[in-house]
This record gives C-alpha cells, sequence and structure tokens, in this order.
C-alpha cells in the first residue's frame, strides 16, 4: 500500500506541477525575472500549495500515527546554521541558472529533450559531490 | 505581466499541497522531492521502493496530462544546456547541504512553519532573484 500511495502521490504532485506551469523552465525564469515581462504564477502556486498544506497539515499532524507507517516522520533540526543557508544559497543561484528544481527536473525527463538528462545528470553529481566534501 | 496564469497557478498549487498532505497522511513523510531522491542513491534496505514509486509518479505525470488533454505540456529552455547543467550541479549540491528545496522547505516546511524553512526559502528565492537579474539584465542570457 505504501508503494502504491507513494506512486499515486508523485503523480498527483507532478499533474500539479504540469497544471501549474511550474514544470516550464520558461516560466520560472519569467518569476524570477523582475526586472523583464515579470510573470507572478509562482507566487500563486506557492500561496496556493502553502495554504492547502498548513490547513492540511494541522489536520493530519493532529492523529496519532500515518496510515501505512507506524510513525510520522518530521525533520528534528531547528537551528539555523550556516550549511542551512550555505546550501539555501547555492541552491537559488542553480535555480536561477537552469530554471528548474528538482521536482520539475524529473517531471519533465520524458518531455523535455534532451537538456533535463544535463540537468538531472549534474544535480546527481552535485548531491554526491555534497557528502564528500566539507563546506 | 501578460504571461500570467492565476487560474492554472492556483490550480496546480492546491494539487500540490493536496499531494503534500496526502503523503503526511498515508506515509507520513514530508513531499520533498530532493530528499526523496538523495535518499535512494545510498539505499537502505526497505528504504528504497517508496522513493523509486514517487519519482515514478512525477515522470509519469506529464504523459497523463498529456493523454488527458491531447496537448504536449509545454517545456522551452531559454538557457543555454551548459548553463541548465551548472544550474544542476548547484541545485543538487545547494539542496544537500542546505537540507531540502523548494517542495521541501518552500512548501513543506513553511507549512510546519518551521524557521530553518523560512530562513531557507527566503535566501534561495533571494539568491534566484539575483542570479537570474545579474543574468538576463548585465550579462544578456
Amino acid at each position: 500500500m505504501r508503494l502504491l500511495s507513494s506512486f499515486l502521490v508523485g503523480l498527483l504532485f507532478g499533474l500539479g506541477l504540469v497544471i501549474s506551469q511550474m514544470s516550464n523552465p520558461q516560466k520560472i525564469l519569467g518569476f524570477l525575472d523582475i526586472a523583464g515581462n515579470w510573470d507572478p504564477s509562482l507566487i500563486v502556486v506557492m500561496m496556493s500549495a502553502l495554504a492547502t498544506t498548513l490547513i492540511g497539515y494541522r489536520i493530519v499532524l493532529a492523529r496519532r500515527k500515518p496510515a501505512f507507517e507506524a510513525a510520522f516522520q518530521l525533520p528534528v533540526k531547528t537551528v539555523i546554521d550556516r550549511p542551512l543557508l550555505t546550501g539555501a544559497a547555492l541552491f537559488g543561484v542553480g535555480w536561477g541558472m537552469a530554471g528548474l528544481c528538482p521536482g520539475p527536473g524529473l517531471t519533465i525527463v520524458t518531455i523535455g529533450g534532451l537538456a533535463p538528462f544535463a540537468f538531472l545528470a549534474a544535480m546527481l553529481a552535485g548531491m554526491g559531490l555534497q557528502r564528500l566534501v566539507k563546506v | 505581466m501578460d504571461s500570467f496564469t492565476p487560474l492554472s497557478a492556483a490550480l496546480g498549487g492546491f494539487l500540490i499541497g493536496l499531494s503534500a498532505v496526502l503523503f503526511m497522511a498515508l506515509n507520513g513523510r514530508i513531499a520533498g522531492i530532493s530528499g526523496i531522491v538523495a535518499g535512494a542513491l545510498t539505499p537502505v534496505k526497505g528504504d528504497w521502493a517508496w522513493r523509486a514509486a514517487f519519482v515514478a509518479g512525477l515522470i509519469l505525470s506529464p504523459l497523463v496530462a498529456w493523454l488527458a488533454i491531447s496537448e504536449k505540456p509545454a517545456v522551452t529552455f531559454t538557457h543555454p544546456i551548459w548553463l541548465t547543467a551548472l544550474g544542476g550541479l548547484l541545485v543538487g549540491f545547494g539542496a544537500r547541504l542546505g537540507g531540502g528545496c523548494t517542495s521541501g522547505h518552500g512548501v513543506c516546511g513553511m507549512a510546519r512553519l518551521s524557521k530553518r524553512s523560512i530562513a531557507a526559502t527566503g535566501t534561495f528565492m533571494a539568491t534566484a532573484l539575483a542570479t537570474v537579474f545579474i543574468l538576463h539584465r548585465i550579462l544578456g542570457f
């Protein structure tokens, strides 16, 4: 059941990205280019997703446990430290260069030609590199 | 602002939020894509298949949408492929160092009112806006 739910949630998440066009790098860059012909769509996507999750999490996390697992697995760190901020800063630079973040990068792999493969290969390399390098 | 699409943005955002809520309700986890992918890179027994299933769902989604509306979802790259790849490297490195990306910090973490996620989201929004400003307005990409 937990495999099926993972698959269906992944599918739904991807449909959300495709319907909101967040799967299109041009659309992401249209938002990030505030000095150009600015497209505020990403803000609306984020607000809508946040409002839904904010309310939904309140209801779900009031329960004792999730349906298919023994317990909720929530992040435990609360300190704003240097790795968090350095990582987020580098992530943002990469997001602006590519117009893609991990979700959309994976989502468009069958419909985006060669570029998503280049993005994903480099992203996986970056993830591997992070484990080796101490910042 | 002639490319603004508020209705599809609101609907798509709702589906993204709904999937985050369902994932917590069913699997008890944060729907953070970079974390899901990174965890699959160092497979732990019993902790791999659900990650692969999630990614399979993501990858199939545009094909389902294509079948449903008989129109291929638009994907347009305006930056050169080397810049896209360089961006991918920083996205992978930064997401792991910072413990999350647009989905994990930007949606799930912010919805939990996590201070770390709010700080991370503010930071990557700022550097992304600055990067695109420099690329488009100064370097002419």
